[in-house]
């Protein structure tokens, strides 16, 4: 046998990192058993995990009581019963040349977002392929997700060839298909490799029955393959993660080099703001340096007492980051909801958390074809190509450019959940042209000559729940009272602001993020602001709730239930609805996802209008908003 | 075989393992364990380390301190004691901490111990779950911490290969494996809602032989146990036992033996088991793991319980 240990390796073999590489492709194609066998011939299974396996493989294994390498990485007992992988699995291994750290990935599509999880920090890829099957699009998609996150080297690994008579004409047909495909979606560089995993053949050794097959075996590449960094020759960048200020005589900002070499001495500039200082001290994780380059995590000392905080690069002035309110670049969709565009979420990038609208979807990747189609929304596990607007300044590089100031995910606001994972391929600056004018009358100040504290009550509820009929008198009760308010309600605004809307979940979402703002206008202005909107999703209303700002948003929920609403059915639109005459109907065949925790709910059955305004007026002055 | 030929090459190697020497392969992993402390101590409200006085968290310790030199470490140090860890465990942790001038928090699950909980009359598996479990969910909603950094690494388990770095828990601190966030890059998706938590694992992508070598380099302080000495052992289940206290029920005729033992991995002293060695140094110690044919947990009896053990218990709040 070959392999040995890992102390017989060369001085500089046993210097290098380890080489990070991923397994993807469909299910079936055998990435766990390739990892598996990679394990087990580089001898380092140990032999209580060896025994655990066997009697494994026993139970659960799919090869007819023989080891079934596939159970080694499928460390979730959900995975073993089904057969099935769902999520990554990080195993380690060394050969006489070099040591390696794998993710083996799921293939299910539904498990795509785990791919990519593995993808963002590979630096080669083995893409399987059945030799029956040949690419398809599980394939595609991988391929795609590894050219979008940048990895260079991919092995394209034809499994399973035993089972088309180890012929090297499919063999040829299968890699000109794949070729094709990958100079089209920018792929430089694909090693091909008939292999049959489960047995071994190109794996560690070269397969006797493949004669034809002159290439180096998956070990042979992988041992040899240069994924020498070329980071080091890009402009410097630090994203600052951590201001390290234990005492008066010390300020530091931490982070890790993202790209480059810094040097003491060196001049350089904190962005957003611009401002320049130079280098005083570098400190490493051994102590005091003079130089650091990419991938250290460091503690830079300034010259100069400048304003650095987290979210904030360090860059040199002559070749500075870009400073946008605007990026756009290519998505991949994970949720189950579906991207709209309109929503806001939380884009995380380099250390800086930031408000963000999708503003636009230019276009969806069909992965098959790789066309560029039209469409209004992103379901699960697509890729498309947006713009996005931002609520503050993000200091950002292309991602060819840098991974670590390239590469963000968007985050849902209110259930937290990574909804997408993008790399920034263009990135701009409105707000320069179109610069935020300070004013000198401000919100407080309106506010104290109208003697009254400016609020928005935002009134949500079925159709028929009484919502307009309800705010329509507190609006009246208030002007009673000598305040000064305005009642925006959505069915006026159809005329107007909202006439080119309809009623798809898409302008739905616009509508409501075009009043909200229109409710902010008002607020500032001083007065109380009422709105009454159907707004069916708790998503948007937690928008239009942070623009507002907490103290000052009352969410009221009209909770009359369905039914009640049905049983008045104004205009008869809950018939029509139910016989099919007006689709997409909220309470219907749309969802309404009622409020968590609103600040006031009232269902108004057995009860008179008037009697409703007067609780949520007596509720305004319990809270001294009157 | 094997053996001779480790024994054969063990003077040629021995300079690798020289404090202050690093390999670029270390270098890489301290850099990204410091990052991950980092963020830790940017994005979250009140974070702790869970120090749990093995080799891991001597490491964990150390890159800690690194991460926020010359600053002090800005979160304590909190150790779930079941009261059965090895004696030496205990002053090791009080005289680090000492040492390095951190807060060391202490929790112990007095009902359990009121209830009489103990490894041999309860089992390894109540035990663990009443005194290390439970223990530490009592003291994570005590404190009220949102982030418990740990030193568990992949290569460990199964189970464990397939956790994130950045590990979600609920209110119940529960970890839903099938349906993990997505981490990209050193993107961390920090975000909880009230009650939840986050479990962290710096250590996520280093080996069992990276931490012997980093130590090596780092010379970083281990509990002595972790080196060969002749111990009071008793042979149970194939299993060796060292007597650590007079709390230990001998069997009738059983008698400790002094026998040249060390420990792979540290916990309750009843639950783990001594291999015979005679590896008192750090490169033989070295040396031994290199030809190791088994695994460290193989040493660790709560593992043993049932197929899938480490994923149940770590979906009910397990470390």
């Amino acid at each position: 046998m070959e392999t040995v240990l890992l102390h017989e390796q060369s001085e500089l073999v046993y210097d290098a990192p380890a080489l990070r590489f991923i397994t993807c492709g469909s299910v079936d194609d055998g990435k766990s058993t390739l990892v598996g066998r990679l394990l087990y011939d580089s001898k380092l299974l140990l032999d209580d995990q060896l025994d655990t396996l066997k009697a494994e493989s026993k139970i659960h294994g799919t090869t007819g009581g023989n080891i079934d390498f596939a159970l080694l990485l499928d460390g979730l007992q959900a995975e073993r019963e089904q057969g099935i992988t769902i999520d990554v699995a990080y195993r380690f291994f060394a050969t006489e040349r070099r040591r390696f750290i794998v993710a083996d990935t799921p293939g299910h599509e539904q498990y795509t977002r785990n791919m990519a999880t593995a993808a963002s920090n590979a630096e080669l890829a083995i893409v399987l392929v059945d030799a029956r099957k040949g690419v398809i699009t599980q394939t595609l998609r991988h391929s795609y997700i590894l050219s979008l996150f940048g990895v260079r080297h991919i092995v394209l690994a034809i499994n399973k060839m035993d089972l088309v008579g180890w012929s090297s004409d499919r063999f040829q047909s299968i890699v000109d298909d794949y070729c094709d495909m990958a100079s089209r979606i920018g792929i430089p560089d694909v090693t091909c490799i008939p292999i049959c995993a489960r047995d071994g053949d190109n794996i560690f050794t070269r397969s006797k029955t493949m004669p034809w097959y002159v290439g180096p075996t998956i070990v042979e590449h992988l041992e040899n393959v240069e994924v020498l960094s070329e980071l080091e020759n890009l402009p410097f960048r630090l994203p600052v993660q951590w201001v390290n200020r234990p005492n008066a005589d010390f300020r530091g900002f931490s982070g890790r080099v993202a790209n480059g070499v810094v040097r003491q001495g060196h001049s350089i500039a904190s962005f957003p703001s611009g401002r320049v200082s130079k280098i005083a001290r570098i400190l490493t994780a051994d102590g005091e340096a003079e130089v650091a380059t990419e991938g250290q995590a460091i503690t830079i000392v300034l010259t100069d007492e400048i304003d650095v905080s987290r979210g904030d690069v360090l860059a040199p002035t002559d070749a500075a980051p870009i400073v946008a309110d605007e990026i756009s670049g290519h998505i991949v969709w994970f949720d189950d909801s579906a991207m709209i565009p309109g929503r806001r979420y939380t884009l995380k990038c380099a250390g800086r958390k930031i408000g963000a609208v999708v503003s636009r979807l230019k276009h969806r990747v069909n992965v098959n074809t790789l066309d560029q189609q039209a469409a209004t929304s992103l379901s699960m596990n697509e890729i498309g190509h947006v713009t996005i607007n931002l609520e503050g300044a993000l200091v950002c590089d292309p991602y060819t450019k840098n991974r670590e100031t390239g590469g963000f995910i968007l985050i849902d606001t209110i259930n937290n959940r990574t909804v997408a994972a993008g790399v920034i391929e263009t990135a701009r600056r409105h707000a320069v042209d179109v610069r935020w004018q300070n004013l000198n009358v401000d919100g407080a100040r309106r506010a104290m000559i109208k003697h009254q504290r400016p609020c928005v009550l935002w009134f949500t509820g079925l159709v028929g729940s009484g919502r307009s009929t309800i705010a329509n008198l507190v609006e009246q009760r208030l002007c009673d009272l000598g305040r000064h308010t305005y009642l925006l309600d959505s069915h006026n605004l159809r005329h107007g602001l909202n006439r080119d809307l309809d009623f798809s979940t898409e302008a739905r979402v616009e509508s409501v993020r075009r009043t909200a703002i229109v409710a902010k206008l008002l607020y500032d202005a001083g007065l109380i602001t009422l709105v009454a909107m159907l707004s069916p999703l708790r998503v948007d209303r937690q928008m239009a709730r942070d623009l507002i700002g907490d103290g000052d948003f009352i969410e009221v929920h009209v909770a009359t239930p369905l039914e009640e609403c049905e049983r008045r059915d104004p205009g008869g639109l809950y018939q029509r609805a139910r016989t099919g005459d007006l689709p997409n109907f909220t309470g219907i065949d749309a969802p309404y996802e009622p409020p968590l925790s609103p600040e006031i709910s009232i269902d108004t059955s057995g009860q008179t209008p008037e009697a409703v305004a007067d609780r949520i007026v007596a509720y305004l002055q319990e809270h001294r908003y009157l | 075989m094997l053996q001779q030929v480790t024994a054969n090459k063990s003077e040629a190697r021995s300079d690798k393992h020289v404090v202050g020497r690093m390999s670029q392969h270390l270098r890489r992993l301290e850099s990204e364990s410091i990052t991950i402390f980092r963020e830790v101590a940017a994005e979250f409200r009140k974070p702790v380390v869970l120090y749990s006085i093995g080799k891991d968290s001597s490491v964990l310790l150390h890159l800690a301190m690194k991460a926020f030199s010359p600053g002090r470490l800005p979160f304590p140090l909190l150790h779930v004691n079941t009261t059965w860890k090895f004696r030496e465990m205990i002053t090791f942790r009080d005289e680090r901490a000492r040492a390095l001038g951190v807060d060391l928090i202490v929790h112990i699950n007095e009902e359990g111990v009121a209830q009489g909980i103990n490894p041999f009359a309860s089992g390894s598996a109540l035990h663990t779950d009443v005194m290390k479990t439970q223990a530490l969910r009592q003291a994570l909603d005590k404190y009220g911490y949102d982030a418990a950094i740990g030193g568990a690494r992949r290569d460990e388990e199964r189970s464990r290969a397939k956790e994130r770095i950045f590990s979600h828990r609920s209110a119940m601190h529960r970890w839903d494996s099938k349906n993990q966030r997505p981490e990209l890059w050193h993107v961390f998706n920090t975000s909880l809602a009230p009650g939840e938590s986050m479990r962290v694992f710096p250590l996520s992508n280093w080996t069992e032989m990276d931490v012997w070598d980093y130590i090596a380099a780092e010379n970083i302080p281990i509990v002595p146990l972790y080196f060969a000495a002749p111990r009071p052992v008793v042979t149970r289940d194939g299993t060796l036992i060292m007597v650590d206290d007079e709390r230990m029920p001998l069997n009738p005729g059983e008698q400790p033996e002094m026998e040249w033992v060390r420990f792979r991995t540290l916990g309750c002293y009843p639950l783990t088991g001594a291999i015979r060695s005679r590896a008192s140094t750090l490169p033989a110690i070295i040396d031994e793991m290199r030809s190791s044919r088994t695994s460290e947990r193989q040493g660790r009896l709560i593992d043993s319980d049932a197929a899938g053990s480490m994923e149940k218990k770590k979906e009910q709040g397990y470390f």
